[in-house]
């Protein structure tokens, strides 16, 4: 058996994006875990979103339908606090993290609790809920299986929908063995044993817990209902059981109303589990006599959403509903894994919003791709991710010696005859490497690319000349 | 100014220069192909989910076997408590209570051929959410017309105010090496019984 | 005789002058008539994409001075048609883009041919460029003029979906990232046996073959070559 050495502890979060991924790089069994896992739900999203002969048309309407939202956050986010209200709900705002922080710390004190069970939420992620609650001296427990593993493991998330996506089966084996107290003797690192074990584990917790934190995957306007997908159960038992419920939404989970779904609830599931539809979605307004908490509360959180909707390109990074779809194809993340991101949103949508929600603190991000593409053609809302990287490029501060470069190839290019002496000259340059073809070694920068590529050599004769010997 | 203020000002600043949203295009199906057996489709997709499926009410008692101690909402018909088990009304059960019984049994407001998926919005026959979560073993009973071919057929089926659970399967979790297995928090077990009443209301609760 | 211009790109300008000479062989069998304006340099791809707007705006502007004037552009590149297409309009607003094609794309949906007459006895796999097949929509065009070449054996690559890499500046800046794709690139591309590896862009193929001649593998060639190619 292993110790266990939490990915987020070697891969250093604070350093640019390059740097950090190199260190994922070297990290053989991460590299085989990821490329299992997202070959693996590559295939079973292809196939169920492959099954519905309407899916384009449906990632047309849910991205008209996000847009829309976004143009009319202020007067959706009021009318959901309105329904929400009159249906027993306790609507609160918060600014930034701090202040989401400080309302959830406050309604767990008041309903006179010390813990509390947590749905998995990007949300609460985002605002680093569970640092804050310890800070407080009040605890919070992860309820979700991936989730449960990386609080165990003092790791943290490495993708949005499995956040221990970084770890096979044996090492989640090791981490129950030796983290979860009242593991099962003899655990074998069968899913379905480590599934059982997880049961076990928070069984009692769920049935006595007092309060309950989750985010929402959609804020309904039309009705103030929150909508909550998931899988394994964890969920219904944490907006269900508990007195008390506190679910903090961000801004851009709004939609008008509640026939929405019939749209994203196709969407989401197969975008990103691969199923036609997860195993539970809850649907809840407000308080109901004799059913479930009695007392619900909704924290609406910005947390730099609207610095993101003031970018007419940028905006459109709030339609994203988190389905994880763009990690999974995403050449890079696929070989770095989540944490080399250094943000709680990893991957190609975590490129764009990352710099966003975070300004002038995730510089590097959007250099993160290659932009393949691959990430738009699955996105189930129709966020141009590639779009939006290159907007964002444009935007950002560039190095001194970069930005020399860029212009004096700007300034050549647009000279003509200045461009075609500059190859001629470069023509001329390259003799010495001629004969061998190419040039295997070059001093830095361009031995960032010699690091393993070869680099070709100019022709003797260019397309030019042969087309004025031709044309004479 | 107050958190609710400043945030409705900043959206409203973010947005004083953005160009109109699109028009919404709604080109998507609504309802499947007519002449499709969406019982047939809704079988596949539970059987796919691992759920176990029963034709006919009398087949209550075969998807109840093993099970001494069956909850039951107070209004469940009486015709659907059949076998030898004892069946206990939730007359506001205990979590205790609850976690004991060795089954649920109930009705739902719709299930969706297409994804396989069985709602439940506390109506009649329903109970409360945690009715059904709690017990590790779930029997619903689906009525051939509360069976639609569309997710966009059952919505408006639903009671938007009351609380929703819609059920896709046992409980399952992909978070080991993304690979599904059932199992977890919620029921375990999800038997399916599609019964001959072809249409509502139900007979009354059972004196 | 229809007239077309041809627009060679910056890579094929400095570095692969068989890749142009094939597009005007090809285009003038076809029965075109080929036009080369010399003052085109680079249609900004490499500055838009690194983040510098303006530079790109500039060489934008300069590609529409020098291309104009014509119908119909054709280019070897499918990133760089994409750039004319999916850029210009938010730079210039110039939607010259629409008169720009890819060379599969002018062969296939304006001059409605599949077989160009070429002949290359070779096993050949095609790695589809992320460019092209994704921002342009190529699908399968360049496949179905090289399904038509007499005496070719095309194998499937694996993974052929995934990008190699290049990404323009992302290779130097995520230089170990790029590294790792193109690795990867590479080993499927040798698994097929194949003698070539043809793609519709030499800035891709400068990278895949820059690997290859490494780590040993298909020789990489642009499939114009292909198509241009009677031997």
């Amino acid at each position: 058996m292993n110790d266990i050495v939490p990915a987020a502890s070697l891969i250093p979060a604070d350093a640019p994006f390059p740097k950090a991924a190199k260190v994922a790089l070297g990290m053989p069994q991460l590299r085989k875990n990821l490329a299992h896992a997202t070959g693996t739900i590559r295939a079973k999203r292809a196939k169920v979103a492959g099954e519905l002969d309407d899916w384009e048309q449906l990632r047309d309407t849910a991205a008209a339908v996000k847009a829309g939202v976004q143009r009319r956050l202020p007067e959706l986010a009021m009318r959901f606090e309105e329904r929400a209200t009159a249906a027993g709900a306790v609507v609160h705002w918060a600014r930034d993290a701090a202040e989401a922080n400080a309302i959830a710390a406050r309604l767990v004190r008041e309903a006179g609790a010390e813990e509390v069970v947590k749905v998995k939420s990007m949300a609460t992620q985002e605002i680093e809920l569970n640092e804050h609650f310890a800070a407080e001296g009040l605890r919070a427990f992860e309820t979700d299986l991936a989730e449960l593993i990386v609080q165990l493991a003092e790791d943290k998330p490495s993708h949005i929908l499995v956040p221990a996506i970084h770890y096979n089966r044996t090492e989640i084996r090791d981490i129950f063995d030796q983290r979860m107290g009242d593991a099962p003797a003899g655990l074998t690192d069968d899913p379905a044993a480590l599934a059982e074990a997880a049961r076990l584990h928070l069984r009692r917790r769920f049935l006595s817990a007092t309060v309950a934190v989750s985010g929402a995957n959609f804020a309904i306007a039309e009705t103030g209902s929150l909508v909550v997908v998931e899988s394994e159960g964890n969920g219904r038992m944490c907006l269900t059981m508990p007195e008390t419920l506190i679910s903090i939404v961000g801004i851009e989970k709004l939609l008008p109303e509640t026939a929405d779904l019939e749209v994203f609830m196709q969407l989401l599931p197969r975008s990103s589990t691969g199923e036609r539809m997860n195993p539970y979605t809850s649907v809840w307004t407000g308080v109901r006599e004799g059913d479930g908490p009695r007392h619900v509360h909704v924290i609406l959180l910005d947390n730099g959403r609207t610095n993101v909707l003031a970018d007419e390109v940028g905006r459109q990074a709030l339609s994203c509903i988190r389905c994880s779809a763009c990690l999974n194809v995403c050449p890079v993340y696929e070989r770095t894994g989540g944490h080399a991101y250094g943000h709680v949103y990893p991957g190609p949508i975590g490129a764009i919003l990352a710099p966003q929600l975070e300004p002038g603190r995730h510089d590097d991000l959007p250099y993160a791709s290659s932009l393949c593409g691959a990430c738009y053609e699955v996105c189930p809302v129709k966020i141009d991710i590639p779009e939006v990287l290159v907007h964002l490029r444009q935007q950002g501060p560039h190095a001194a010696g970069e930005r020399a470069a860029m212009g004096a190839a700007e300034a050549v290019m647009a000279r003509p005859r200045l461009w075609r002496t500059a190859l001629r000259a470069a023509r001329l340059g390259s003799m010495p490497w001629r004969r061998k073809g190419f040039v295997r070694r070059m001093p830095w920068p361009a031995s960032k690319w010699t690091v393993s590529r070869d680099l070709p050599v100019p022709p003797k004769e260019s397309f030019r000349d042969w087309w004025k010997e031709r044309e004479r | 100014m107050n958190a609710r203020e400043e945030i409705l000002a900043r959206m409203r600043e973010a947005l004083q220069d953005a160009s109109p949203a699109p028009e919404v295009p709604r080109e998507y199906r609504r309802a499947l192909d007519p002449g499709v057996d969406i019982v047939a489709v809704l079988v596949d997709r539970l059987v796919d989910y691992k759920a176990t499926v029963h034709h006919g009410t009398a087949a209550i008692e075969r998807a109840l076997e093993g099970a001494r101690r069956v909850a039951v909402p107070a209004d469940l018909p009486a015709q659907w408590r059949v076998g030898s088990a004892e069946f206990v009304e939730d007359r506001g059960l205990t979590t205790e209570e609850l976690d004991a019984v060795d089954a649920v049994l109930t009705g739902c407001a719709a299930a969706v051929a297409v994804s396989g998926t069985i709602m439940l919005d506390a109506g009649e026959a329903q109970g409360r959410r945690a009715l059904t979560l709690v017990p590790d073993h779930h029997v619903v009973v689906v009525r051939r017309d509360q069976i639609v071919g569309h997710l966009a057929e059952a919505l408006p089926r639903l009671d938007p105010a009351a609380p929703q659970t819609w059920i896709s399967g046992p409980s399952a979790t992909s978070d080991i090496e993304l690979q599904r297995v059932e199992g977890v928090h919620g029921p375990r077990r999800l038997d399916v019984v599609i019964a001959d009443e072809r249409t509502g209301p139900l007979a009354g609760p059972a004196a | 005789m229809e007239r077309v211009a041809l627009f060679i790109t910056c890579v094929n300008d400095a570095l692969f002058p068989e890749t142009p000479k094939a597009v005007v062989t090809v285009l003038e069998r076809l029965g075109y008539e080929v036009d080369f304006p010399a003052a085109q340099t680079c249609c900004g791809q490499m500055h838009a994409n690194s983040g510098y707007k303006d530079d790109a705006t500039r060489l934008a502007r300069a590609f529409d001075d020098v291309f104009g004037g014509y119908d119909a552009i054709v280019t070897p590149s499918g990133s760089c048609a994409a750039m004319a297409r999916d850029q210009y309009p938010h730079l210039t607003g110039s939607g010259i883009g629409r008169r720009v094609h890819e060379l599969s794309e002018f062969l296939v949906d304006v001059a409605g041919v599949e077989d160009v007459g070429a002949h290359f006895p070779h096993t050949v796999t095609y790695h589809p460029t992320c460019h092209g097949t994704r921002a342009l929509g190529l699908g399968d065009k360049p496949l179905r003029l090289l399904r038509a070449v007499g005496g070719i054996d095309l194998v499937g690559l694996p993974a052929a979906d995934q990008c190699c890499g290049f990404g323009g500046t992302f290779a130097l800046k995520n230089s170990e990232v790029s590294s790792a794709m193109l690795a990867d690139k590479c080993a499927n591309a040798a698994a097929t046996g194949a003698e070539y590896l043809a793609a519709a862009d030499n800035s891709c193929l400068t990278h895949i073959g820059g690997g290859v001649s490494r780590s040993g593998g298909p020789r990489p060639i642009h499939y114009a070559e292909i198509l241009a190619s009677t031997a």
